[in-house]
């Protein structure tokens, strides 16, 4: 019988779930013991305590003596979040200029690219992090000898300072209108791809629909009287009053992240548009297309596919690495939460597993996203 | 992007200033957009290279000094490290025992040579020596015992504990990464559910929470008793976190293969093991060798990870010199030089990788259609 497959397929089987069951169990009686000797058990009672300490930027209202530990979560939540928003978009349009770069015929610009993408491939991302911080942005001039953009926008030692748009309220009403405008200009365009498909003609969307998204909100903004005001940032004493501030920390991950990915994405770009046969570009020109159209209809779609999956792995990367944040005190998750939360309450086991889940969930939801664009976008085989 | 084919008797006929002079308008001036790229790109390089230069080299000084007062202010200083490049590479280990490291290290770069160069005799043995005996002695060299004096891991730091974390990770993420792979593609759905879990958990999660998770949480979850050393714990979460990242590039070769191999090994009477101890894994590791290299790329640099839970490699070491009173303020070249090693050991390995790719691309079966 012990030579029978298949006995000894249910026979392994057993022994593994066995093994894995017999390893938690002591896996969890000895945590049990170790917690009870230092007297702590699990729990989540501390998710409604007090926090107690400060936090440098927050998106949302935060109150050291007040907001509990749960308010600490969310911001950590949203700070990671943040950071990894702005340094998606800013990764891929890097990492396509690159591409284009190292795609052209000029061969000075192949060169910059070609260092570009080794120098930020082959330094490791937390290097580049402390650099940024330590080495270029904490060196900046001092709050009295800022850099000064037209006198608008600061860059010193605590950040960078932007302008901030005060906008009148007629500006809920103009967004909503401007909404229905996009969602028109998609339908339209939907629409105009099924007349081309039954009658051939294509009427000027592009156009039409620039027309659309921008003509109608702007006339509406005109004709209500949307007034903007400018929230200018002034230097009040020792530091700078009003504005939008970047803090260093902020800027510092940002330019790190953003560099080291945009490395990563301008290869996938690269090797995407190349992996497309040459072929099709000939076969595109002697249907007689235009460069444009050829780009559009021929080589894009086919490229996309290519660069589509690795470049959902590098936005899943760039999120986990946004958690490096923790060495130059950016307040994301892991710093605020499994970090400065975990010393306070000393709840390792309860931190820890909240801030894995949180990620898996995010890679779960971004990976479902990806897929659902990939299979639209893959070819359809007969 | 289009391709431009010099015709013949374009290439022979021509003077050679005249074919430099093509090559100058082919490259930099074919077209307007690219007139202006050059143009363009050509400023920004003037505006930047030569200040940067400046600093990095010319008004740069080398020597050792006591502090950063004997540093021309004008250009990099680069004494911070020179006066302490001991610690850059060797942490804290004591000055009359570094010989041992040394040694290690020749002993370790002498065997891969050995093992990566086509022409050297009895390359198999190599290999097996490098990844099963090498481990020990090197173990035996760095900590002591046995005659040597002990040094206690505290004590490693630098350049050389980086080295060593991304060769234990070399060492047991192929393993690992091989046994969840064929874990994952196994028949059993015991195991390969328990594989798929492993491996997705691992890889939705970023570094420096497994790094947590085995410095801080592993002590909790073991018996009163036991006690691992900080170094060790930090080098199994690498070997987790390394190993499911090992395994998705090893099953990208098991995919590759087509299904005749095992259909063929398993008629020829083999088992399980044998069937992918001699026919599929030889071929499915080959196809994956540059994305072997590339994740051990990665691993190397996210040694640096490691400051973080206290301990002293490279970037760690860099960070107290730059902290030191007397070399305030010089995190710039404490970085760059910091980035300029680890920069120079991954571009040998994607380098070599490129060049297996390039081996790969023009490899046997190919030829023989």
């Amino acid at each position: 019988m012990f030579y029978n497959q298949k006995y000894r397929n249910v026979f392994f089987q057993i022994c593994l779930i066995a093994s894995i069951f017999g390893l938690a169990y002591w896996l969890v009686d000895n945590t049990r013991a170790n917690l009870a000797q230092i007297g702590l058990d699990i729990g989540f009672d501390f998710w409604n305590q007090p926090a107690g300490f400060d936090i440098a930027f927050t998106l949302i209202d935060y109150n050291s003596a007040t907001s509990t530990y749960s308010r600490v979560f969310f911001i950590g939540v949203l700070n990671t979040l943040f950071v990894s928003m702005l340094g998606i978009v800013a990764a891929t349009s890097l990492g396509f200029v690159i591409a284009f770069l190292s795609l052209t015929q000029n061969l000075l610009a192949r060169k910059i690219a070609g260092f570009y993408v080794e120098i930020f491939r082959n330094t490791p991302l937390l290097v580049q992090c402390v650099f940024w911080y330590f080495g270029v942005i904490t060196a900046l001039p001092s709050v009295r000898n800022s850099l000064n953009i037209w006198d608008i926008s600061f860059i010193n030692q605590r950040g960078m300072y932007f302008p901030k748009p005060l906008f009148s309220d007629i500006i809920y009403v103009v967004l909503i209108v401007a909404l229905c405008c996009v969602a028109a200009a998609i339908i339209l365009s939907w629409l105009n791809n099924k007349r081309q498909i039954k009658t051939g003609k294509r009427l000027p969307i592009f156009w039409i629909n620039s027309a659309i998204m921008i003509m109608i909100p702007a006339s509406l903004a005109w004709s209500l009287g949307l007034t903007v005001s400018w929230d200018i940032p002034v230097l009040q004493g020792f530091n700078f009053r009003g504005g939008i501030l970047f803090p260093p920390e902020l800027m510092a991950l940002f330019l790190a992240l953003t560099m080291y990915t945009s490395a990563y994405i301008a290869e996938i770009v690269r090797s995407g548009f190349l992996s497309v046969d040459f072929g099709q570009t000939e076969a595109a020109k002697a249907l007689g297309l235009r460069q444009g159209f050829i780009n559009k209809l021929i080589i894009i779609p086919q490229a996309l596919r290519v660069i589509i999956p690795p470049l959902t792995n590098q936005y899943l990367n760039l999120i986990k690495n946004s958690s490096l944040a923790v060495a130059i005190g950016y307040p994301d998750l892991v710093s605020v939460f499994t970090g400065t939360t975990l010393n306070q309450t000393g709840r390792a086991i309860e931190i820890v597993l909240i801030t894995m889940l949180f990620y898996l969930f995010v890679s779960l939801v971004i990976s479902m996203l990806m897929n659902w664009y990939n299979r639209r976008q893959a070819l359809v085989e007969r | 992007m289009t391709k431009q084919k010099t015709l013949p008797h374009q290439q022979y006929n021509a003077y050679w200033y005249q074919r430099v002079l093509a090559w100058i308008i082919r490259n930099f001036f074919s077209s307007i957009t690219n007139t202006v790229l050059t143009v363009l790109l050509g400023y920004i390089l003037y505006v930047t290279i030569p200040p940067l230069f400046d600093w990095l080299f010319i008004k740069a000084t080398f020597s050792p000094a006591e502090s950063r007062a004997a540093c021309n202010p004008d250009g990099a200083c680069w004494s911070v490290i020179t006066s302490r490049w001991e610690q850059f590479f060797y942490g804290f280990y004591p000055e009359d025992q570094r010989w041992r490291i040394n040694l290690a290290f020749i002993i370790l770069i002498m065997l891969t040579f050995w093992m990566l160069f086509k022409k050297l005799p009895a390359r198999k043995y190599a290999g097996l020596i490098l990844f099963l005996v090498s481990p020990g002695l090197c173990f035996w060299l760095f900590y002591g015992g046995w005659g040597l004096p002990v040094v206690e891991t505290g004590l490693w730091g630098g350049l050389m504990l980086n080295l060593i974390a991304g060769g234990v990770g070399i060492v047991f993420t192929l393993p690992i990464g091989v046994i969840l792979a064929l874990g994952r593609r196994s028949e059993l759905p015991v195991i390969s559910t328990f594989c798929v879990i492993f491996i997705e958990f691992v890889r939705g999660v970023p570094f420096i929470t497994v790094l947590f998770m085995s410095s801080v949480m592993l002590p909790i979850f073991l018996p009163d008793g036991i006690v691992i050393d900080k170094l060790l714990r930090a080098m199994i979460g690498i070997a987790i976190f390394g190993g499911a990242y090992m395994a998705e590039v090893v099953r990208g070769g098991l995919q590759a293969l087509s299904k005749g191999q095992y259909e063929a090994a398993y008629a020829l009477g083999l088992g399980y093991w044998k069937v992918n101890r001699l026919i599929i894994l030889p071929q499915a590791l080959r196809i994956v060798i540059p994305g072997i290299v590339n994740s051990f790329i990665s691993l190397f640099k996210d040694t640096t990870l490691l400051t973080q839970i206290g301990i002293f490699e490279l970037l760690g070491i860099a960070q107290a010199a730059t902290r030191d009173p007397n070399w305030a303020g010089l995190g710039k070249e404490g970085y760059i030089f910091t980035a300029l090693i680890f920069f120079s050991v991954c571009l040998a390995m994607s380098r070599y990788s490129l060049h297996i790719e390039h081996k790969l691309n023009q490899s046997s079966h190919k030829k023989r259609l």
